[in-house]
Order: structure tokens, then sequence, then C-alpha cells
């Protein structure tokens, strides 16, 4: 009966090479027949793309197969021949990788890109072969697809960028496409598009799909069925709906009980005098110039307006590109503004005393999306906590230790002071961060997509924390975001940004049950997690 | 890869060690003329032989390795602190600034370094002074590129901003995050160009521009050994090995450090 499943691993074992070998995969087991979408879940270190990697033979040096086979469409890919796998990959399997940055080369046109692979797999005239290219960049809905193979990968947006990757997949007909967390490095609307796009296509085609993903929200919503792996371990498989609305195993259970949730006892934030206001705010970036021509520039923030109230949660949300990370900067007085007003506990930015000047900067905090790169790796965790206070008045070396220690046993770090950054997880990094932000006692924590990097079960235990933070301490918060689920889970309010302006703003209830604005109502189509959420719910 | 920092520490402290022997003991003297033995091929009176004028070649690799390497520290002392002052200003001020000093160091890069100290100690006049300031100014363009380059990528870096939110100034800023994040660079530079700088002055010196007669470096020792290649071979040997066996110890040194100071680099 096995001549009905297209690929077939059968106790597949990785483990890294050298003396003391450790398992990465133990023993995975799966199917998939043709044409079917199947999801791989798991967090990182989960094994899940080892797996996937190892299934067209892919491994990175350094590990290695010990165990399993691998069958895909009759034949045996673990004793295959290099030269039988160079056949497989591309025109048998297609792979679809995270980062459309990196995974076109620049230096090629879109044309000649997408010609290498089907010269290599099909023998066809160039006039065929660009009439094919053409015809498959029109179904991954690329505007005027003639121009584009004369372009090169930079000037495509990310979102168009994978959509190309898929064209340049989908053109080999392979039977199986392997995307691995395809869409993780888009927004929510680009997201949605490709997804959408590789769904349909895949199933017009009859190609099977391996979706591997750490977002569950997205499985729900394109998956027929799913695989949920723990440290290397299949710890559930099913029907994707079964797996998510009914999860037998504790692990998923978890994965599942850690997507964001609506939470209803907030309290009101009192009507005082806002502790960051925004008037009429313009940052503009100089634009490209031309040999001849001067630059105009662009304009990021065009005459935005927003107040944030003491203890209030704003949630600031928007795709790539729509400046939000810009508004953030600029509320601290990070990037110089072109027009308009940013005023702190009622002072303008600019007009500081030097005074008024020191106090804001322990008063305003940043807390960064990359837990990796806003930690300087050279410098012990107690220091890098410890820094915000430099500047504070009064404060002495052991006062300023003792704040540091109580700050980071706040976040769950006691101990950790005299570590460096990269003897940490991601997680805990980002709770450094936190520590930081908040060791001065600020008036206002400005956070810049400060879960969207980390693994979901992390995601709610950090954004758990800085709820019962901002409860404990009472302060303000702009929340820059662009998952909306996230957002319904910890704001009071909700401002949506889309191409440096305003388009919606309101309460987070109001906007969520009655959105106005048509990018609103895209935004939330498209969320993963609310889908799933419904899912959960039906 | 252990092998390697073996070989590095062994090489380099082999190199230290044979230089302050040389302040001590030499087996003869190095300058000392003896014209009844001349060109004697290696024997145990005197182990890497005699050169055309009977000095002894041990003594004189000796005397010069103290010679040739003083000379490339001092260089590469010279270039690296200018280079990387000069670099981080340019990185971290950019503006004006920054394109006055990247069109300086293209205006120097645009002749052959060479040739440049050639004309430098042309003007100076031949002497271990003008050696070192030719060949740090022949030197200083790519240091000062490449610590550039370093800062203009680590300033970016979200911890630069994060020292921003702090309130910290630019000085404090530069010197406590900029500054320790480009060093790994910076090592890797500076012992790169001192195997450079070793070679670089054997050229000048096999030019005739180098450091004047009788003093020996490795690199008049070549020089004066080029005639009698057919014959005594054994004369360009020794101090060709010094240097290779120098540079490959540095080399390897820089590496191991470079490691040393990442601490990332799990133990």
């Amino acid at each position: 009966m096995s001549e009905a499943f297209l690929l077939e691993v059968d106790g597949l074992r990785i483990e890294t090479e050298g003396p003391e070998p450790r398992a990465l995969l133990e023993g995975l087991s799966f199917t998939l027949r043709p044409g079917e979408r199947l999801g791989i879940v798991g967090e990182s270190g989960s094994g899940k793309t080892m797996a996937t990697r190892a299934i067209p033979r892919l491994l990175s040096p350094g590990v290695r197969i010990v165990a399993g086979r691998i069958r895909f469409d009759g034949r045996d890919l673990t004793t295959a021949s290099e030269e039988e796998l160079r056949a497989v990959r591309g025109a048998g399997i297609g792979l679809v990788f995270q980062e459309p940055m990196t995974s076109l080369n620049p230096a090629l046109k879109i044309g000649r890109q997408l010609a290498e692979g089907l010269a290599l797999h099909r023998r066809l005239g160039d006039a065929e072969m660009r009439e094919r290219i053409v015809a498959m960049l029109r179904r991954v809905r690329i505007k005027d697809p003639e121009a584009a193979l004369d372009r090169y990968p930079h000037e495509f947006s990310g979102g168009m960028r994978q959509r190309i990757m898929l064209a340049s997949v989908l053109l080999l007909a392979p039977k199986l496409v392997i995307a691995d967390e395809p869409t993780t490095a888009l927004d929510t609307l680009s997201q949605r598009e490709v997804l959408e796009l590789m769904v349909e296509l895949t199933a017009e085609f009859g190609t099977g799909l391996l979706l591997i993903t750490h977002d569950l929200g997205l499985v729900a919503q394109y998956t027929d069925r799913a695989l949920v792996l723990e440290k290397g371990v299949l710890v559930e498989e099913g029907d994707t709906r079964q797996v998510l609305s009914a999860p037998k195993h504790p692990y998923t259970a978890k994965l599942v009980g850690s997507m964001p949730k609506r939470v209803e006892d907030r309290q009101p934030v009192a009507d005082t005098s806002p502790v960051l206001e925004i008037d009429g705010a313009v940052v503009e970036y100089a634009g490209k110039s031309g040999l001849l021509r001067s630059a105009a520039p662009v304009r990021v923030i065009d005459g935005v307006e927003l107040t944030v109230r003491p203890g209030e949660i704003v949630a600031l949300v928007g795709g790539s590109g729509s400046g939000k990370t810009t508004l953030g900067r600029a509320s601290l007085g990070l990037k110089p503004l072109a027009g308009g007003e940013i005023r702190f506990r009622g002072v303008p930015l600019g007009q500081m005393s030097r005074g008024q000047r020191a106090d804001f900067r322990r008063a305003a905090q940043l807390v960064f999306q990359d837990p990796f790169s806003s930690l300087d790796p050279r410098m012990r965790i107690g220091e890098i906590v410890g820094a915000t206070l430099r500047h504070v008045p009064g404060i002495d070396r052991a006062e300023r230790r003792r704040r540091v220690a109580a700050s980071l046993a706040d976040v769950g770090l006691t101990g950790f002071g005299d570590r460096l950054p990269h003897q940490m997880s991601g997680g805990q990094r980002q709770r450094v961060a936190i520590a930081r932000a908040i060791v001065g006692d600020p008036d206002l924590i400005v956070a810049d997509e400060p879960v969207s990097a980390l693994d979901l079960t992390i995601q709610l235990q950090v954004l758990s924390l800085m709820q019962r933070l901002q409860a404990e301490r009472g302060f303000a918060c702009l929340f820059i975001t662009h998952d909306l689920a996230v957002v319904e889970q910890i704001a009071d309010r909700v401002v949506v940004l889309d191409q440096g302006r305003i388009v919606e703003e309101g309460a987070t209830e109001a906007v969520f049950a009655d959105p106005r604005s048509g990018y609103t109502r895209e935004l939330l189509a498209a969320t993963p997690g609310l889908a799933l959420r419904a899912l959960a719910e039906a | 890869m252990r092998v390697n920092v073996a070989l590095g520490y062994g090489l380099t402290g082999l190199l230290i060690a044979v230089i302050l022997l040389g302040f001590v003991w030499l087996p003869y003297d190095p300058i000392a003329i003896d014209l009844d033995h001349t060109l004697a091929r290696p024997s145990l009176s005197h182990w890497l032989g005699t050169d055309e004028f009977g000095r002894d070649v041990a003594a004189r690799a000796m005397l010069g390795a103290r010679i040739s390497v003083l000379i490339a520290l001092q260089t590469v002392a010279l270039a690296i602190a200018l280079g990387t002052a000069l670099g981080v200003l340019g990185g971290f001020v950019r503006g004006w600034t920054d394109r006055l000093l990247m069109t300086a160091s293209d205006a120097i890069l645009a002749f052959p370094g060479i040739l440049l100290a050639l004309a430098m100690i042309a003007v100076l006049g031949p002497s271990r002074h003008s050696i070192v300031i030719a060949l740090a100014i022949a030197y200083l363009p790519s240091t000062i590129r490449i610590v550039r380059s370093a800062v203009l990528s680590i300033r970016e870096r979200e911890y630069v901003e994060a020292s921003r939110v702090a309130g910290d100034g630019a000085l404090y800023t530069m010197w406590r995050h900029v500054l320790p994040n480009a060093t790994p660079p910076i090592i890797v530079l500076a012992t790169s160009m001192f195997g450079w700088v070793v070679l670089s002055e054997s050229a000048l010196s096999f030019l005739g521009v180098g450091v004047p007669p009788p003093e020996p470096t490795w690199g008049n020792m070549l020089s004066s050994a080029r005639p009698y290649m057919h014959g005594a071979a054994y004369l360009s040997i020794a101090p060709g090995l010094c240097i290779v066996a120098t540079l490959l110890g540095i080399n390897m040194l820089g590496d191991a450090l470079r490691d040393r100071f990442d601490p990332r680099a799990g133990r």
C-alpha cells in the first residue's frame, strides 16, 4: 500500500558528528500523500528544520543521518547517489526558505535566476522558457512580469521576493514543496498573500506541501494534517483541527495555551495629563540622490497625532514600512523631526534643559525587538542593566548594585548579573532588556516588537512579565507590533499606522469588534492567531 | 586548531627568546670582518656559515631579528594607533570629517605602498626612524578603512542605540561599546600588518634604502646574499627561514588572540 504515499519517512534519526554525538531527531516517522498539506510545528531546537533538510539530503556539515529511511516517489533517498539526488532536488522536491532577502542571488536578474533552474532540469528553447517564466510570474501575481525579468531582487519587496521564490520553485513542477518558515520575515499582509498563493497553486498542481513553522495560526489555516515536534521527538500527529482544538499531548496543549488571549479585566486608565504627546510629527529620510538631481526627502511619518496617558498601554500596529518603528524612535528623541512636536510630560523634546534631559533619559526607555543585537556582547548583564542608572543623580555604586539586583530579580533572573549575553537564551536576553528598561523606574517604555523574535511559549512568558510589571509599576507603554493577536491581549488602545499616517485609532475592543478602516479589516483577517482562536472556540 | 595555537605561541616565543638572548650573548661579533674566512659553509664553528666579508651569519641573523622586529613593532604600533583613532573618528562622526579622511586615504592608496615609502625615505634620508614613519604612513589608509567599516556596522547595532537611550555621551559610547567590539578585526589587521612590514622592510633593504649597513636586518642580509645564490645558497636560506617562521608565528598568534578576546568563543 506504500505506493499511495508521496513521501515516507521512517525512523529518521539525526545526530551531531564527533566523539560525543547528540541526537537532534530521535526516530521521526511520518507520511505524506500526493497533494496533501502537512504542517510541522515546533519551537527553536525542536529539530523541525533538521527533519526537512534531511529529506532532500541537504544537511549541513557536522550532522548526519544515523538511522531511518526516506522514500520519496518510490525512490529511497537515504541510499541515493549524489547524482540521483541532484535530479530529485528542484525537479522533484522544491524548497522555499525563510529569508527572501538572501535566498535570491542579488547579482542576477530575476529572468536569469528563474531560467537557471529550468535549464538544469528541462530541455527547452529560449522562447518557450521565457514564456513559461512569464506565465508563472503572472500566476504569483507579480505586476508586469515581462519587465520583472530584467530587474534585480533588491527592486522587489520581501513579500514579492518570496512570491518570486515560489514561482522559481513551482516552475519545475515538483511533486513536493518544502517551505521552511516561509513568511517569518514578512509582515502580516504579505504573509497572507504568500501563503494563500502557495496553497492555491499547490492545490491546483496537485503538489504536496510541507509547511514548517513555529506559528500555530498558520498551521491551523493552511494545512490538513499537523505534526508537533518537541526537542527532536514527535509528540503529536493528526488532523490539524483535531490536534489544535483537542490536543492530546501536554506539550501541544501548552503551545496552544500560549497563544495570546483576550483579557477583560484591565483597569480603565485615569484621565490625567498625558505622559507622551505626539503632535503633528513628521519624520523624513534623505531620498536617493542621482548625479544631477538633488534628493527629494521621503516622508516616513506624516503628521501623526498620538497621546499616551500614564499607565496606559497603547499598541502601535502596522505592516513593515508603515513607520511604526520610526515613530517609536522619534518618541524617544532618537530621530529628528522635520515638522510637528513631541512632548514628554508637557515639555517638547527639543527644548529640554540639561536636568530635564537627564531625567528624560531615565524616564523614557526602549525595549528592542532583537535580544541578540540589543545587548553588548562584551558586557556583563549587571553592567548592561546598570547602564541606565549612570546618569541618574544621587545613586552611588552600592545603590546602583542594589537596584540592578532588584530589577533582575523582578524579571526572574536573580544571580545572572555576572553572565555574558551569549550565555543566555533569547527569552532570558529579552528579560535582561526589560530589566534594563525598568531599573530607573520609568514613566514610559517604548517596546518595539519585543516578542516577535521569540518562540511561542517564551512569547507568552515575556508578555505576561511585561503585563505584571506594568500593573505593579504603572508605567505607560507604547507597544509596537505587527501581531494583532498580541495587541488584543495587552493593549488598552490601538493605533493603526499605514504609510506614515494613522488610519484607525480607538479602544482595543472597539477596534477589534468594529474596525472602520479597510486596512485594519485586512490586518484582522490576515492575523493567523485570530483564525486559530476562532477554530478553538468553534 | 590547537596545533595552530601551539605553533603561534611556540614560534613567537622562540623569536622573543632569540632576541633576548642576543642582548647577552652572540656567537660572534656580527659586524666584525674576517677576510680569512669568507663564504664559509655552515660548520661547527660557524653554524650558519659566514658571508662575503667573513661575518658570522648566525650572529647577524640574531641581531637582525632584533632590528627587524623592532622596526615592525614600531610601525604597526604607529599605524594602528593613528589608523584606529582616525577610523573611529570617521566612522562615528561621519559628515565632512569622514569624507576628508576617505579622500586623503584614497590619495595615499593611489600610490603603490613601496613607491610611497621609497619617496618618503628619499626625502627623510635613510635611517630606522624614516623607515618606520614611511611604512606607517603607507599602511595607514588600509587601517583607517578597515576600522571605519567595522565602526560603521557596529554603530548601527541596537546596543549602541541603547547606550543613547541611557543618556551616554558620544565619546563614552564610542569608548565603551564601539571600540571594544571593533577589536577582533584590528587584532587580525595588526598581526597581518606585522608580517607585511617585515617583508616591506626587507624589500626596502633589498633596494638599498633600508637600514644602512653594516647593521644587519633580515632584508639587507637577503639582499647582499643574492649575488652568491649559486655558490652559497645557505646565505639566503637563513634570513628567509627567519622571515617565514616569524610571519607564520605572528599570524597564528593573531588568530589565537582574536579568539581569546571574543566573549562568545566557548571554552
